[in-house]
């Protein structure tokens, strides 16, 4: 039987329609009672544009499979993590051409560092793997990504910042 | 809709727009959104207009760089941060606007107050360019000392009484530390990069600092609402902390506080703006004020 948590993970995002909103991380809840549907998401930044769209791709997927009732929420707590990205979304980005996150892990308590020069991170090209690759803007087309270049192939792409 | 005609998504008015226009709603669901019993909710608006304003204000200001900025890719940085700030202030206006109950939501609360409504610090919107206002490093300087101070105040904000602030403020800061890091990346470039770039940080800095003291003191309202709202005074060795360390490595020298005068004494807070505020203002409301309601 599918269910409407089955059709609700189906549906992509709108920026990178390579990931599902359930690879994204963006989709953290769906309840079904009594035919009516409660799906709760999540926005990347507070200013993403997209999670309106998302809310209507949920009810049109939940819709046109027969679900009447379909309530989408937008939650901001706790707030989204690029930890939450699947690992199967990795995947898919990185063979999108997309550099897939590091992983943070568990927040360290006490003040936000400062840091005065970019970040020397290893970011490996998606195209060529090579690791020398540089960062040419920490902000891309939409708030999650950041641009960069490998040094070995000269391809520049994009990578979703850790945040 | 097809993609024969650009003109088509113009008179198309199904809820499938994209990326900007219809279909917004209320985007604080999933918080427990109930006002404390003990809170004034009087207070509480206010509150949420101040530091929506604050979010709204630099917003409007730093979208004006798009396509003025030095290079392609800080045209994009800096509306990033932008539409960043926006995202903060659509919450903590549509916050403002439910807790009122007046029935005024986020666009009523942007686009239909005047001026002496807004209750932004006067720091948010002081005209630093593009255009004869200032440059790019006087937007640099401002960016920098807003969000160290907006990180402070967000870091404490977490903890505050109200569960939707401490959202918002737990959401915000993560996206406020990106913004800082741009900011004082740029400061140590220019201030310690040549001799021009030195020099007009050092005027950036002169043009900024009277608008600084500001941040520090406490509105009534903030002072009324001990355990939700953050006291602004318990802000300034932090902020000096990065500040100085930002422009050590900067080749720049933080000049004493220069005490704020406010204007005519009163400050951002209370309603009292600069002379730049009205034409930001008429700026950012003109379209909707011309069509009301009007989408793209």
């Amino acid at each position: 039987m599918t269910t409407a948590r089955h059709i609700a993970e189906q549906v992509r995002d709108p920026e990178l329609p390579v990931l599902t909103l359930a690879d994204l991380g963006v989709l953290r809840d769906v309840t079904e009672s009594d035919g009516r549907v409660l799906v709760t998401i999540t926005p990347t930044y507070s200013g993403c544009p997209a999670i309106d769209e998302m809310g209507s791709d949920l009810r049109r997927a939940l819709t046109s499979a027969g679900y009447a009732d379909v309530e989408v929420r937008t939650s901001l707590h706790p707030a989204w993590t690029t930890d939450w990205i699947s690992e199967s979304g990795k995947q898919k980005l990185l063979d999108y051409g997309i550099a897939p996150p590091n992983r943070i892990g568990p927040k360290v308590a006490g003040p936000i560092p400062l840091n005065l020069t970019p970040p020397s991170q290893r970011v490996p090209c998606p195209r060529c793997g090579s690791p020398r690759t540089t960062e040419l803007s920490r902000f891309g087309s939409t708030a999650c990504k950041a641009l960069r270049r490998c040094e070995d192939c000269a391809e520049p792409f994009e990578h979703i910042k850790e945040i | 809709m097809s993609f024969d005609n650009a003109y088509e998504s113009l008179i198309d008015h199904e809820d499938t727009h994209w990326a900007f226009g219809t279909g917004f709603h209320t985007a604080l669901e999933g918080v427990d959104r109930e006002v404390p019993a003990t809170v004034d909710r009087a207070d509480l608006v206010a509150y949420c207009l101040m530091l929506g304003d604050d979010s709204l204000v630099l917003s409007q200001r730093l979208a004006a760089w798009c396509s003025r900025a030095p290079e392609l890719e800080e045209d994009i940085a800096l509306a990033n941060i932008a539409l960043d700030l926006l995202g903060q202030a659509r919450l903590l206006l549509t916050r403002a606007g439910e807790v009122e109950g007046a029935g005024r939501d986020e666009d009523a609360l942007a686009y239909l107050r005047d001026e002496r409504e807004f209750r932004n610090v006067h720091l948010a919107e002081i005209d630093c360019g593009p255009g004869p206002g200032g440059d790019f490093a006087t937007t640099i300087v401002r960016l920098l000392v807003f969000s160290s101070w907006k990180i402070a105040q967000f870091s404490r904000l977490r903890g505050s009484a109200d569960p939707v602030l401490a959202a918002v403020a737990a959401k915000g800061l993560k996206e406020l530390a990106y913004h800082r890091d741009h900011a004082a990346q740029w400061a140590v470039r220019l201030g310690d990069g040549t001799e021009e770039s030195h020099r007009r940080m050092v005027a950036a800095v002169d043009r900024v600092w009277p608008f600084v003291d500001e941040l520090f003191h406490a509105s009534a309202v903030e002072a009324r609402l001990a355990g939700v709202a953050v006291d602004p005074a318990e802000l300034r060795s932090e902020v000096d902390g990065v500040l100085d360390a930002v422009f050590e490595a900067s080749g720049l020298t933080r000049p004493e506080p220069i005490p704020t005068a406010f204007v005519a004494g009163q400050a951002g807070r209370e309603g009292v703006h600069t002379e730049a505020m009205g034409f930001l203002v008429a700026e950012m409301q003109h379209l909707h004020r011309s069509m009301p309601g009007a989408v793209w």
